[in-house]
């Protein structure tokens, strides 16, 4: 009776929360905010994923909610708990590191058996769940290898297996796939997504490779210069970027000037340099009105022959084939490039030629207004 | 005319071929040559004198030192065993070599085991220190190997003697009269104790351990580290399940590298021992010298060799034999 209370209670409180927390490195003169005051909620079962360039803070993140690191200011809560001053080894999460960090004089049972033995399991239940694990990552037949006898992409299991063992609250990912070749990485990534359901465990995931992100993530939170600028789910963060370094880090994107004649919640009116009115998203909390900056992802755009009352008008000015689509590079009579993405059809003839005045025109919300 | 310059031109390659391939061989026959210097060192300075003494130790002793050439085993047997002086058919077991050795291996155990708990920790600290600043650490610990040895080796001795430094210091601090009222003799005679002998010894090769073990800690991976304490280990158990199965290759090479020559010291007794306290090496000396026994001598020092190369053999195959069975 209690205990089912206590876990209804328990299912509304995050697995991670990250109240506030800062950390800096060096001393006064040279000083680095690698986290500079980032709040973040991570749900249960929740995939997670921290995306930005290489120094943005997202590993130094990773490694304050697994302990290597302690923050400077604000706290940690793991499941409602402050975790903020407990050593790594006693958080009851895990890590799967950037090159595996596999013990070497240990085989590959013993690695992952390794957790659990610290944790003083007795020696059956151990010996159960690591054949239970190198099920789960299908690796049984290499149980007595050395970890230096198998391959990158074995090691990624054996590693995945280690840090999954001792059944941690929360997964921690340090850009894991990185090291495999393309095939392999495409092939983890379904791996990865299949672990998370399987296990049911929390997984935050550090990378740098946005469509990576956007395949695997429940939600994404984008980080630059040790802020994070934006969490949403993937279509939320490529659809509705709000600003300008989340829109221009994912995906290809166009800028346009327009003017905001007046918005009610997310829902805006914008004026185009054209005098053309259009209905277009508003990131959340609000911009002021006036002049901004808008952006329309190239396959939400459309070309016509037809320039009279389109949005905008622009000279063709290269054409790129793709396969699947095709590129045309545009530029605007303000001078800025535009690029919108067709999918090719196999009966469609090439309609356009370089130096065609062109219209363009994109649907209702397909604009999104950013906060700079 | 065109026919002929396309048949001819793999010939010709395959002739080319050929010629690279022979000077190869002449190269890589020809590289022996390299090694002969060292060979001949060697031959000259190692092998020569061990078959020297393999001989001496079977001849008889010469009445002022050397050996006369008639073959004997009396050497061999001195080695464990006296005749009484008077009536040679009297033997008795003779333990004092075997005390001797005993020491030897005793004081060159400790010396092996005090210089890994002090040059364990120092390696760690100094390959955890930034990359620019090592050199500096590595430095300070070769700095002992600057000095001449028996130069050393009387400073220590200045030191730990009667009235040196340490007693002096205990005297003037008035900790001297703290000892003798808690029963304890003062002032401290430390030399010529087995305590100088292993003090004198661990100082004069802890930077042997530490290089060794150093060099096998700066290449351990930190994320290895990392890795245990997110799995739960403690620092200790890092430390014990982590860390020194992977610095175990440099441990075994410091403790062979302390433990040999501390085996063989000969310096160090000698100043620090005073002369009681004998190891294997002085009494080897002593045969050459005082005693005049040169077969008994020989046959000391390849026993000596015997026991050590034995004791390695042992050690190398039990601290490593975990690792080799599982690479099958």
């Amino acid at each position: 009776m209690h205990g089912t209370a206590l876990a209804q209670v328990a299912t509304d409180v995050p697995a991670i929360s990250i109240e506030r927390v800062s950390k800096t490195f060096g001393g006064a003169a040279d000083i680095v905010r690698a986290v500079d005051d980032v709040s973040l909620a991570i749900r249960r079962n929740e995939f997670f994923t921290l995306l930005g360039p290489s120094g943005c803070g997202k590993t130094t993140l990773l490694r304050l909610i697994a302990g290597f690191e302690h923050p400077t200011r604000g706290r940690l809560l793991l499941e409602g708990e402050d975790i903020s001053a407990l050593p790594p080894y006693k958080r009851p999460v895990n890590t799967v590191f950037q090159n595996y960090a596999l013990f070497p004089h240990m085989t590959v049972a013993q690695n992952i058996g390794f957790g659990l033995e610290m944790l003083g399991k007795p020696k059956a239940e151990i010996a159960a769940t690591v054949d239970a694990m190198l099920k789960l990552v299908r690796m049984e037949e290499l149980k007595n290898r050395r970890t230096s006898q198998i391959s990158g992409g074995q090691q990624q299991r054996v590693a995945l297996a280690r840090a999954l063992a001792p059944k941690p609250k929360v997964l921690l990912l340090d850009e894991p796939l990185s090291a495999l070749d393309f095939k392999l990485r495409k092939d983890m990534q379904i791996e990865l997504k299949r672990l998370q359901s399987e296990t049911g465990i929390t997984f935050v995931f550090v990378t740098h490779d946005q469509e990576e992100a956007l395949t695997m993530s429940d939600r994404i939170a984008v980080m630059a210069k040790g802020k994070v600028l934006q969490v949403g789910s993937p279509r939320d963060i490529y659809d509705r970027p709000a600003e300008r370094f989340v829109a221009n880090f994912i995906g290809d994107t166009n800028f346009i000037e327009a003017e905001l004649t007046s918005y009610v919640g997310r829902d805006g009116t914008i004026r185009l340099p054209s005098g053309v009115q259009l209905s277009a998203s508003v990131p959340e909390g609000g911009v002021s009105n006036g002049k901004v900056t808008v952006v329309v992802r190239p396959e939400h755009a459309r070309l016509s022959t037809e320039t009279a009352g389109k949005p905008l008008t622009g000279t063709l000015e290269n054409i790129v084939y793709f396969g699947t689509d095709t590129h045309y590079h545009l530029r605007l009579p303000s001078g800025e490039p535009f690029m919108v993405r067709q999918q090719n059809a196999r009966d469609q003839a090439n309609r356009f030629a370089n130096g065609d005045v062109l219209g363009i025109e994109f649907g209702d919300h397909a604009a999104q207004v950013l906060r700079d | 005319m065109s026919d002929l310059a396309i048949s001819s031109a793999p010939v010709a390659d395959d002739h080319a071929e050929q010629v690279a391939r022979t000077a190869d061989a002449h190269e890589t026959r020809g590289r022996w040559l390299l090694s002969l210097p060292a060979m001949l060192i060697i031959l000259i300075a190692a092998i020569g004198p061990l078959l020297v003494m393999i001989v001496y130790s079977f001849m008889t002793k010469g009445g002022y030192g050397g050996v006369v050439w008639k073959p004997s085993l009396d050497g061999w047997f001195s080695v464990l065993y006296t005749r009484d002086i008077f009536d040679e058919t009297q033997v008795t077991f003779a333990d004092a070599h075997l005390a001797v050795f005993w020491r030897s291996l005793k004081l060159s155990g400790i010396t092996t085991l005090l210089t890994l708990l002090l040059g364990l920790p120092t390696a760690y600290f100094i390959a955890t220190r930034a990359e620019r600043h090592r050199e500096l650490w590595l430095f300070l610990i070769t700095i002992p190997f600057w000095t001449n040895q028996l130069i050393r080796t009387f400073a220590i001795e200045e030191v730990i003697r009667k009235d040196g430094l340490i007693n002096r210091v205990l005297e003037f601090t008035g900790l001297g009269q703290v000892l003798t009222s808690a029963g304890f003799k003062f002032p401290l005679l430390l030399l010529n104790t087995d305590f100088a002998i292993g003090f004198g010894m661990t100082y004069v090769f802890l930077p042997l351990m530490v290089l060794p073990i150093y060099a096998s800690i700066e290449k351990l991976d930190f994320r290895l580290v990392e890795a245990g304490y997110d799995l739960y280990a403690n620092r200790l158990q890092v430390l014990w399940r982590i860390i020194l199965p992977i610095v175990k290759p440099g441990i075994i090479a410091g403790s062979i590298l302390v433990f040999i020559p501390s085996l063989g010291a000969y310096v160090i007794p000698r100043i620090l021992g005073g002369g009681k306290q004998m190891m294997i090496g002085n009494l080897i000396d002593l045969q050459f010298g005082q005693g005049r026994n040169w077969p008994l001598g020989s046959a000391l020092s390849i026993t000596l060799m015997t026991v050590v190369m034995i004791a390695l053999m042992v050690y190398v195959r039990t601290a490593s034999g975990n690792r080799s069975g599982a690479h099958v």
